[in-house]
């Protein structure tokens, strides 16, 4: 491998890993790829604003912050800590600073599910990973997938096996436990045929400070199978937050997700869906609520690529105070793709006259017959409605919060884990003060 | 019922108020007491609906003349949720649709903001429950609107029950219901005709804002009063709207100048 990385940021990344001891299990098809994934780094450099992906993100400040990779920490306690783990989940998988937790792990005994942590993939095990892994998290061109390839710890690999369906939410919990540390988290998913699965991620960090968690999530869902994905990232005010996920949707399959950007000081979430069968669908919906001098950013491509394929989106940003909310959407419909049903809706509200949104949606359609609609909403909280509540006694702040609740709530709504739509009911109630 | 003896809940002098710089209301007076019932009738864009919004406080419009004491009390001082608390209620002529929030949240948030303001108790979910299931059974509501959004997906009929639900909750000293009657038809406007009649009492206080004789053949009013281009210009008994109906709002003024009377 040759030494000459272009971006020093980058080369300071890969220094520090150097001089790390190497990962902790060698899986051979892995080893492979976190070669060809260094080698590429080499060639690439951090976008910019100059980039016209990242033209309203700018994420210069984290060159101040080569983050070497987190080594792990025991963690006692994490499981008495309050809203950390989920009520109706058998299945559990930990990270801390990138490293699987056995001991606060906990995975269903029943054999009906393969669940076990990259590093511990072996025989069968890695054959699949073999046949999927980085199929879909392509790194030629994304910096940040790259470096997630190369450098990750660990990451967990997730098999359904056809027909089955999991009764119980798989919850995988990625903690970073300390400041001023990077985390590469990695997720790999497979349904098999007519598999059913609901998978919640979760971002946390426990130290209010500066760290950088940099994500991958790869997810096939295979001929009539249906895959719920709950994404919740709510990290530390000052923390950066990268994440791309990938999800192949094939014939008559299904895919739900709701993804929630609450915490980061920067937050980037670029989310891709290829709708690569027949009559395959998917739900995409969206919420970031952010404060302070937050930004949260998220980049959605739905790919129809088939004919007889749906679409919905909705996406909301809650923009408070400074925060700066982007929305990216774009919707490609390919050629063959007839019949393609799509729609995408993205509502903003600004809460502050110094908030700010930038909203992009983009359709690009190249067949003849098609549904396909889009919209885009920019606005404050409507005054006749804030009539309305304060002509019922309730206060101007207390109606304000109501109001921003209800907004933020038809997208918590799709949450279909009890205890979790619960308690992200209970974290925007506090966050708008009405307790 | 007028008792000339009874308590003046609300006291308007001379009142005058524009939204968007356009005045609207041209010197309204109006004198309400514990027991009346009002009401006050109209063309479109007499001014009418624009007199309950500003009696409740819709910050887009601006009083800019006169006086009006809410029990001796001056509101133009008061926030809409502070007039809400010391007793007046507005039943909306468009109730306002609030996707995201269940009904029943709303309803036991605004019942026991307005039950803290008085001192009095509040009530659990559960005792909320019980409560306004009592209270619906009045309006002939089906249980299930307590579950769905505010008023999302709902009738015209079902938001205006709706409107006197939370009329009922709130037990207000006055009331203002602003063309409760529009979008009804005859058996939803007898129900709630029916349930206003059964909140009137000696202690409180209606005004009916209407465009149609057909509400007060429910809620016969004890006054009724004509409003036109900012005013009011004729105060009379129920009979009034009858005529009102049989010769239309141009009779008035053919029939001042028969009898000479100013308006």
């Amino acid at each position: 491998m040759s030494t000459a990385i272009r971006d020093d940021y980058l080369e300071k990344l890969i220094e520090s890993w150097k001089k790390e001891a190497s990962p902790v299990h060698s899986v051979s098809y892995l080893d492979q790829l976190r070669e060809d994934a260094l080698d590429r780094i080499e060639s690439l450099r951090l976008p910019t604003i100059r980039d016209e992906e990242w033209r309203f993100t700018d994420i210069s400040s984290l060159r101040s912050m080569p983050f070497p990779r987190a080594s792990a920490a025991p963690l006692p306690g994490l499981d008495k800590q309050a809203g950390t783990f989920l009520d109706e989940t058998a299945c559990r998988l930990v990270f801390v600073d990138g490293q699987y937790m056995s001991g606060l792990s906990s995975l269903a005994d029943d054999g009906s599910i393969t669940v076990c942590s990259l590093s511990e993939l072996i025989g069968t095990r890695a054959s699949i990973a073999e046949r999927y892994f980085g199929q879909l998290a392509d790194f030629q061109e994304n910096v940040f997938v790259a470096l997630n390839t190369a450098l990750m710890h660990d990451g967990v690999c997730i098999v359904i096996p056809a027909g089955v369906s999991v009764k119980v939410p798989v919850h995988i919990l990625y903690v970073t436990s300390r400041k001023d540390v990077a985390v590469y988290p990695r997720c790999l998913l497979i349904a098999e045929p007519g598999a059913n699965v609901t998978v919640v991620e979760e971002y946390v960090t426990l130290y209010e400070g500066a760290s950088l968690t940099n994500a991958v999530t790869e997810m096939y869902i295979r001929d009539s199978a249906c895959v719920n994905h709950i994404r919740v990232q709510r990290e530390s005010s000052q923390a950066f937050h990268i994440a791309n996920g990938s999800v192949l949707v094939a014939q008559s399959a299904h895919y739900d997700s709701v993804s929630l950007a609450l915490g980061a000081r920067i937050s980037r979430f670029d989310q891709k869906i290829i709708l690569a069968g027949g009559n395959a669908e998917c739900e995409v919906d969206g919420l970031a609520l952010i404060a302070g001098r937050q930004l949260a950013d998220t980049h959605t491509f739905i790919d129809h690529a088939n004919p007889h394929c749906r679409s919905r989106q909705l996406h909301k940003c809650i923009v408070d105070e400074s925060a700066h909310g982007v929305f990216s959407g774009k919707i490609m419909v390919r050629p063959h793709a007839q019949q393609t049903d799509a729609r995408q809706l993205n509502r903003n509200l600004l809460l502050s006259d110094k908030a700010r949104m930038d909203t992009k949606p983009q359709l690009e359609i190249f067949a003849d017959d098609v549904k396909c609609a889009h919209g885009a909403t920019v606005g404050q909280l409507d005054n006749e409605s804030l009539f309305y509540l304060r002509s019922r006694g309730l206060t101007e702040v207390a109606a304000r919060n109501l109001l921003t609740y209800a907004f933020g709530g038809e997208v918590i709504n799709r949450v279909i884990v009890p205890s979790l739509k619960q308690r992200l009911e209970e974290y925007i109630l506090a966050r708008t003060r009405i307790g | 019922m007028i008792n000339a003896n009874s308590k003046v809940l609300l006291e308007v002098r001379d009142l005058h108020a524009t939204v968007g710089g356009a005045e609207i209301l041209k010197g309204v007076n109006l004198t309400v007491r514990s027991g009346e019932i009002h009401a006050i009738m109209g063309l479109n864009g007499s001014g009418k609906s624009t007199f309950a919004k500003v009696l409740a406080g819709h910050p887009s419009y601006e009083v800019t003349q006169g006086t009006v004491l809410f029990d001796g009390q001056d509101l133009s001082v008061l926030a809409p949720e502070e007039r809400a608390q010391a007793g007046l209620f507005l039943a909306f002529q468009y109730p306002v649709e609030i996707p995201g929030v269940a009904n029943d949240q709303f309803l036991r948030l605004a019942y026991n903001t307005v039950q803290g303001h008085r001192g009095k108790e509040e009530l659990d979910p559960l005792e909320f429950d019980d409560f306004v299931r009592e209270k619906m059974k009045l309006l002939k509501m089906n249980p299930d609107f307590l579950d769905r959004s505010v008023n999302e997906g709902f009738s015209g009929g079902e938001k205006k029950r709706n409107e006197i639900l939370q009329m009922a909750l709130l037990e207000p000293r006055l009331a203002l219901l602003d063309e409760t009657d529009s979008g009804l038809d005859i058996d939803a406007l007898r129900i709630v005709a029916n349930g206003v009649n059964q909140l009137s009492s000696k202690d409180n206080a209606m005004i009916l804002v209407t465009h149609y004789q057909r509400l007060l053949d429910y809620i016969v009013p004890d006054y009724v009063h004509v409003m036109e281009a900012g005013r009011i210009i004729r105060t009379s008994g129920k009979e009034l709207a009858l005529a009102l109906e049989t010769h239309g709002y141009d009779w008035i003024h053919a029939n001042d100048q028969a009898t000479g009377a100013q308006p």
